[in-house]
Order: C-alpha cells, then structure tokens, then sequence
C-alpha cells in the first residue's frame, strides 16, 4: 500500500486486542483499501475517480457466566486512534443490551492451515492512471466502431483496486491478508429503426495486464445486437438453456438457503434434508475459495479461520451446509470457515465465496443441439424481487433466444419464466462443461432446465 | 459539533480555490459526518446492536464534460487540500486559473423538532423490537420465524461549490421492518412490512409496532394456502400505497437526465408529448413531509423541490442534477443525490408518487371481473433504454368476478414502461406511500413511492400456473 507497510494494520489490530478488559473477548477488523475508477464517454474521460478509505470494525463479548455473553459492535471509517477508541467504547456499551447467549463465542484457530493463494499482482501498483484512461477511451471506442447498429455506449468503466485486511482477537486468530483487482465493464445500446436493446460485458482479473477488454467489447456488442428485433414469445412450459452469467446468479441466490444461519433459524427449504436426493444426480456442487482461479478465493473467513473446500450437494444429494463458529454451535457441528462480513461495518455470517458446478461434457452448443426446442436466457431481471428462498419461489424477467432445430433462432424479450428452485435443481438437463470464471461468489457455466413456465402474451 | 463547523467557510473557500489550481471550470467540496445504529432481534435474541460512524469529504473538479473526484476521511486542512489536488489531476491544461471563491453567507439554523437518535435510550429501541416479535408471534400459532430490526440515522452535511453553493443538512432518518416466516403443509412462506421516516424516534408516538408485526405475520400467513399466480396477461388492480414502486420503475429512471443526455432513455425527445394514459400525473417530490426521500437541500447544495414529470399523461419535464443542468444551462431540480461523501452525486429520484384520482378503490375491483389484486408489491427493476421493466409481488389475490378471492404466491410482473403507462384506465382517491430502497451504478439511497388503487388493463404475470 503506499502510505504503510503492510505490517502497519497488523500492529494496530493486535494493538487494540491487548486493550480487553477482564471478562471481555475483542475482536477487531481492520482494512484499508486503495481505489481508481474511470468513466469514458464520447472519447472523453467522463470521471476520474482516486481515492483511498480505511475503517475498523470492533466486536466485543461480555461474559454472563452461565447465559452466555452479549455481543457489541461497533465500526468506524476511519483509523484514527481516537476514532477507534470511540469504536472500543460504543461496541462496548452496546454489547450490555444484547441478549446473552451460550453459543456466542469467537473464532478459535482450529488447525488447519491457511492454503498460499496469490491473490496480490505486485505489478498492480506500477500500471499509471494513463494506462487506464487509455483503456477505458479504448474500449468505448472499440464497442462504437464495432458495428454501424451500436447506436451508443452508455458507460464503459475501467476500475482497480487494493485492498489490505488484519484481523485479531482475544481468542488467538490473526489474520492478515493483501488483493489485489481490476475490471473493465461496458454497456452498449444497439439501434435499428425504433427498436433499441442493450448488451454488457466485463472482463476481471487480479491487475490491469490480465484484463481482455476485446471479449467485454464483443459480450457487449454481440448480446445488443442479437436482441434487436426481439418481441414477446407465447406462454406455455419450456426447457430454458441458461447462459454462464445466469447460472452465476442463480447460484448465488441459492447459496443463501445453503447458509447455516438460514438453516439453524428456520429459513431454508433446504433445513432438515441432507443425506436427500435434492437435485438430479449430475448435479455436484461445491464452495471452494481455496481455488485460485475463483477472482472470490480468499485464504481465511470473515473470523479469520482458514478458508476451506465444502462439499454442498454430491451427485444431486445433500451434503452439508456453511457455517460461521455461532451458527455451527447453534447446529451442534464446527465451523466450516465460511464466515463472510461486507467489509469493516459488517459482521460475520455464514456465505458461500467461491462456488462451482462440477463440469459436465458438453459444451453450450453441444447442449442447445441436444435441447433441440426451448428458450436459450441470455439475461435475466427482478432476481431480488422474484426470488424467495425461504419458499423457493423462483419467477424472473428474461430475455434471449429462441432454440429451433437444436439452434439459436429469433430474440425473445418481456416475458417471465418460474419454477421453484427445489423443482428446478431436479429438473436440471444438462450441466456444460463450460466453466466460466465471473466475478461475485459462484463461476458460470451453461445449464439446461427443463420444465419452467414462460409467460408472455 | 454544530453542523456550520463541519468545516469553516474560510477553509471552504482554500479548498476550492486548491482545486481550481490547476485549471477547471467548476469545482465542489461535500463533507459529511454520518452516524448509524441498527439492532436486530432474530429467533426470539438481540443478536447485535451495532454503531457506526463515518467521516470525511468528497471534492469534484470539472473541466469540460471531465469530472475528477477524490475523497477522504481526514477533515483536516491538509487533509482536504491533498484531495483536491488529487481530484484536479484531470485538469492538466497547466495554467493556474486565478479565481477568487466567494460563497454567500451560511444559513441560519433549521428549526426542525425531531427527537435525535442519540437522545433516545438503546433500551427503549430494543424494547421496540421484543413488541414486534411478541405482536407477530401472537398473531398465528404457524408463525415459526421473525425478524425485527431498528435503524437510525444522523447525517450532517456541508457542501460548497464555486458555483456560490453554499449549504447544509442535518437528516434524520428512522426505521423499523418486521419479517415473518410462516410454516404449513405446502411449505414456508414470508412476509414483510416496514416503516421507515425521514423523522426522529418520536414517529413511535403515532405508530404501533404491533400493527407492523401483524400487518407483516398476516402476509406470510395468507401465502401458506396460496395457489400459483398466474402466467401470461391479465388485468391487475394495485391497492393503494402498495405499488408506486410502478411508476419508479416503468419511467421514473428513464425521466433522470443523466440517462436522457446519454440517450439511454425510451423517453429521450419527448418533452411534450403524451406518454402515458391522461389519468396520470407523476410527481418527484422531496418536501413532503417526513417521507424517506426526504431532505431539505439535495447532496449538492439544492433545496428539494415538487417536480411535476408529467400532468395528465403529458410528459413536462426531467429529474436534473448539478452537473447536468450546467451542461443544459439551466438550474438542478434539487435531484442530485449520494450515498456518501465517497461516491459522485447522480440524478436521482426523491419520492415519487402519482397523484389520487376520484374513483372508490372498491368500485375499482367490482368492476374488474377477473384479474390479479396486488396489496404489496416489492422491489423491481428497469432497462431505461428499452423500458422492459419487472416487479415483484410479496402480497396478491386474484379477482373473480369483481371479488378479491384467492391467495398467491410470489411472482414478479413484467412490462414496457410506456405501454403500461398507457394501459392505466382507473385511478381511485386512497392515496399512501411506501419507502424505498434505490439502487442506481452501486450506490443505494432512501426514496419514498406513491399512488392511489388503479388498475392496468393488462400486464404480464409471470406465475407457474398454465
């Protein structure tokens, strides 16, 4: 980082640990991140953005001998030393009006080591803001000249960052960590007549060198143009090929039934069902953040535990869920090193990071042959407003491509498809043996569902 | 800390004049003392009640059509003049601009009588919360799960621009949401339901929490013998206050200026013309009282203002921030709004709501012979460009012969903005609001959406059942 050494947030996390008082666990949180974020528009910089930020987030226990202890929390957007004193005494204060409760303690290091990922591109800090200037003005540029129906390009973003994390306690973790990433994004509005419809694309790695800016630029320009003309599709059951980006989301949405927490209190379709055949048995799926090429791969949790491989569902069976040290004393079971927290103002909880499909053998032509008549989702809309997971209630906006003849044909839009996504997974056709990696917390790859319901005209 | 010594206008003024150095048209400073609490009762524990305080500026130097941006948390002299040294590092014309600030006198103090978070006890908020759980568990015996969570807000602003802006804020913000789970034979359903004010604590003076934890138990309770929505299109009624969320989606994004300067709008080039039923008069609204898109001056120094969108179908206007404006010429509409100090102001909407009609909201569903009730809506989201929008349904009934019978489950709807701005032909006189939870290029920000009953001759739904 540039303005300390990476040592620096260790001293300081393990500085305020040594404050606790007799009776009292801590556990502080500190990160720091560096970022750059550029906006081209019209050949132009349309925003430059620099900025460094720095927070800490500090967790106190009380002890209440036999209830339990009682939590506080507190965070901060600053490390000043006065500002996290003040952080120390308001979660300390806060922790007196919880709740006590047995099953509320921190992370114990529990023996297993954390794996050596390379998560940090030194080469990062090196790259001048001119460089990303350039490559943002590039890719507008490359989007706008693709094709005389791209009719404008309404963002195309280039961004890095560096983020450096220490976490300690009273109860002997001590974690520290340094990433490093960068992406390029852009939207592309394609026109023909009245008819206008809008494609994206990104590309992410961990520096600016590992960045593909030609397939964003293509995603963007090809998802625009092959939507023009789209209308409406006829109500009626389908079988839907989902594209990578989808099943990324589809499968995050249903990592947070898979969370211990959501289990332990009852909010689950999936509580009380391991050791059952909940999907189809091609279906494996697993959270495995100890895989480098996942952009989420992290080497220890949210409490500072090793990350590790888990096992969700084997061959369409139920395996286990993720849990944080609290959830998993509340199931009677260990820690899965799963704690995730959003930064310095959160608190742990159980969540996936990094989950896959273990590949099948086709490819996604392979599969929209063998599929022959369905509807291929290029995208889909309203995943946090149609998507229950307590029920499994599951009913989106999508668009996409018609599948004739085991081929893409005409561009369908405005119209739903829904399910249940208990009766999804066990209406899984096929799973491609296209493994994409993607940012946010699952890899895409091609799926086929059968049995949804489309609704349009 | 009053709010007037964030900083000192002598400072201001350095700042700004530091980040004209090294040549621009314009320049800003916002900065922003922001303090949280947020407590949650799950599974019948206060697991957490958690603080959170932040601080720190944002400065944006213009030159030409280029925005540079820096932010930081140190509001100290120094630490402000290093950001905006970084922030003008997109000005690189070199000549110095020598420019003398001159800002208007600071306002006088606002007189607002709200009851601060920081006055009230964290015993009497917890309390709040075990009154809900109590409430919502009492409410049915198959009621397995709740969730109530507190949050309040304090944030102080100051934000100055060469452009002779000097203002500032001081917004309270409070809130309460109940989540029920309930349990049956054909599985779990939920429910939901939320206050949340532009207002102190004593918005509990006037609101029940157990009202919120029986109006949120009873949403999940229903769903429990509730059949599939239905799939394709049909008539649907929208009860008042349960669905404004419409409008924000099917044209309130595609009426932000920034999307119609970028032509990523359906509603680009059509000041003027009709585009939406005439029963329609849309308004962006930050003064009304105490709502959750609610402020006295906007995150760039604009006091809110009553934006009319469109009157009787006819479109009027759009939403306008600084930067924007400028470029038009003309003044911002008090819709420039941040998340934080460390994010860019962007056109955003306030509350946004359409104004009552005169028809009985009863009359509405009688004389809807079969269609989709919705009495909740939840989120959604839209494509400005195109115009296809969804939204969720969270509570719905259908209507059979001009009766509101059956339960559903959740579905989301799907439609083109302009077609079913068009397709509205009866709005009722039970207008009521909904706050909100926007989100907009990663940042959020609270809105407030409103309407009266109304019904859309036909919109997609999209549900399981054939």
């Amino acid at each position: 980082m540039s303005a300390s050494s990476p040592a620096d947030l260790e001293v300081l996390a393990a500085a305020v640990v040594e404050r606790a008082r007799r009776g009292e666990e801590l556990e502080v949180y500190v990160a720091r991140s560096r970022d750059t974020e550029v906006r081209a528009f019209e050949g132009e910089v349309e925003s430059l953005s620099v900025a460094t930020s720095a927070g800490v987030g500090v967790r106190v226990l009380l002890g209440d001998g036999q209830a339990g202890a009682r939590l506080g929390f507190a965070w901060a957007g600053s490390l000043d030393q006065a500002v996290v004193d003040a952080a120390l005494d308001e979660a300390r204060d806060n922790a007196r009006f919880a709740t006590p409760d047995p099953d509320l303690v921190l992370a114990r290091p529990d023996g297993v080591a954390a794996a050596t990922l390379a998560l940090h591109d030194e080469s990062q800090a090196a790259v001048p803001t001119e460089r990303k200037v350039a490559l943002a003005i590039d890719l507008e540029r490359r989007v706008r000249g693709a094709d005389p129906r791209i009719r404008q390009v309404s963002s195309a973003d280039y961004g890095d960052d560096e983020v450096e994390v220490a976490l300690a306690s009273t109860t002997g973790i001590r974690a520290h960590t340094l990433r490093s990433s960068a992406f390029m994004s852009v939207s592309a509005i394609a026109g023909e007549g009245s008819d206008t419809q809008t494609g994206t694309g990104f590309t992410v790695g961990r520096s600016t060198a590992a960045l593909q800016p030609e397939v964003a630029a293509d995603d963007a320009v090809q998802r625009s143009i092959r939507m023009l003309g789209s209308r409406k599709a006829a109500s009626g059951r389908v079988t839907v090929v989902l594209d990578p980006r989808v099943v990324s989301t589809l499968l995050s949405v249903i990592s947070s039934a898979l969370s211990g927490e959501a289990v332990v209190k009852g909010r689950s379709f999936f509580a009380d069902r391991v050791g059952e055949a909940v999907a189809v048995p091609a279906l494996t799926l697993v959270d495995d953040p100890t895989d480098e090429r996942a952009l989420t791969a992290a080497r220890y949790d949210g409490e500072g535990l090793a990350c590790r491989r888990n096992v969700l569902v084997g061959e369409g069976v139920l395996a286990g869920f993720v849990y944080d040290t609290v959830t998993a004393r509340r199931a009677g079971t260990r820690s899965t090193g799963s704690a995730v927290r959003g930064g310095f103002a959160g608190t742990p909880s159980p969540g996936c990071r990094a989950l896959q499909l273990s590949p099948g053998t086709l490819d996604q032509a392979a599969i929209i042959a063998r599929v022959g008549e369905g509807l291929y989702v290029q995208s889909v809309s309203g995943v946090h407003s149609g998507v229950n997971t307590v029920s499994g209630d599951f009913s989106v906006g999508v668009e996409g491509l018609v599948i004739r003849d085991g081929a893409l044909a005409e561009p369908v839009r405005e119209v739903t498809v829904a399910s249940t996504l208990q009766r999804m997974l066990q209406s899984v056709l096929f799973v491609g043996s296209d493994v994409t990696w993607l940012p946010g917390i699952a890899a895409g790859q091609t799926l086929a569902v059968g049995e949804m319901q489309l609704s349009g005209e | 800390m009053s709010d007037q010594s964030l900083i000192e206008p002598d400072v201001l003024r350095k700042v700004l004049d530091a980040a004209l150095a090294r040549g621009g048209e314009a320049a800003e400073v916002f900065a922003e003392d922001r303090q949280s609490m947020a407590a949650s009762l799950d599974d019948r524990r206060v697991e957490e009640l958690s603080s959170g305080r932040d601080r720190g500026a944002g400065i944006r130097v213009l030159v030409g059509d280029t925005t540079g941006f820096a932010h930081t948390a140190d509001l100290s002299e120094q630490g402000l003049l290093a950001a905006a040294h970084a922030a003008s590092a997109v000005a690189r014309q070199g000549g110095r601009a020598v420019r003398t600030v001159a800002l208007p006198p600071p306002p006088g103090a606002t007189d607002r009588t709200w009851t601060l978070p920081e006055r009230v006890g964290k015993a009497a908020k917890l309390e709040l919360l075990a009154r809900a759980d109590d409430a919502a568990r009492a409410a049915g015996a198959a009621i397995t799960q709740v969730q109530a969570s507190y949050g309040d807000s304090r944030r102080r602003f100051v934000v100055a621009s060469t452009d002779g802006v000097l203002a500032y804020d001081d917004q309270v913000r409070t809130r309460l949401g109940v989540v029920c789970v309930a349990t049956g034979d054909s599985g779990m359903q939920t429910g939901h339901e939320t206050v949340a004010r532009t207002e102190g604590f004593e918005i509990f003076d006037r609101v029940d929490v157990g009202d919120i934890a029986r109006t949120a138990a009873r949403r999940a309770l229903s769903k429990l013998s509730a059949r599939p929505a239905p799939s394709g299109e049909v008539p649907v009624v929208l009860a008042g206050g349960s669905g404004g969320i419409l409008f924000h989606e099917a044209c309130g994004h595609g009426l932000e200026a920034d999307h119609i300067v970028k032509d990523s709008s359906v509603y680009r080039g059509k000041v003027g013309e009709l585009v939406a039923s005439p029963l329609v008069t849309l308004v962006d609204d930050g003064t009304v009282g105490g709502e959750w898109g609610n402020f006295a001056v906007d995150d760039e120094g604009r006091p809110a203002g009553r934006n009319v969108l469109i009157e009787n179908g006819v479109l009027t206007d759009y939403m306008w921030d600084w930067l924007r404006a400028r470029k038009e010429g003309r003044l911002s509409s008090g819709n420039g709004r941040r998340q934080s100090y460390q994010h860019l102001p962007m056109v955003r909407m306030t509350n946004t709501y359409l104004l009552a009609g005169t028809e009985d909201p009863a009359e509405v569903v009688a004389q809807t012979p079969h269609g989709v009730y919705v009495a909740k809506l939840g989120g959604g989201q839209v494509n400005t460009a195109t115009g296809d929008f969804v939204f969720g349904t969270t509570e719905a009934y259908l209507i059979e012969d001009g009766r509101i019978t059956e339960p559903l489950r959740d579905a989301n709807l799907i439609g083109n903005g302009p077609e079913v701005l068009r397709r509205i032909d009866v709005v009722a006189n039970d207008f009521d609001m909904t706050p909100g939870t926007c989100g907009k290029d990663g940042q959020s920000v609270p809105v407030g959406c409103g309407q009266a009953t109304l019904r859309i001759t036909g919109v997609t739904v999209g549900g399981t059942a054939a």
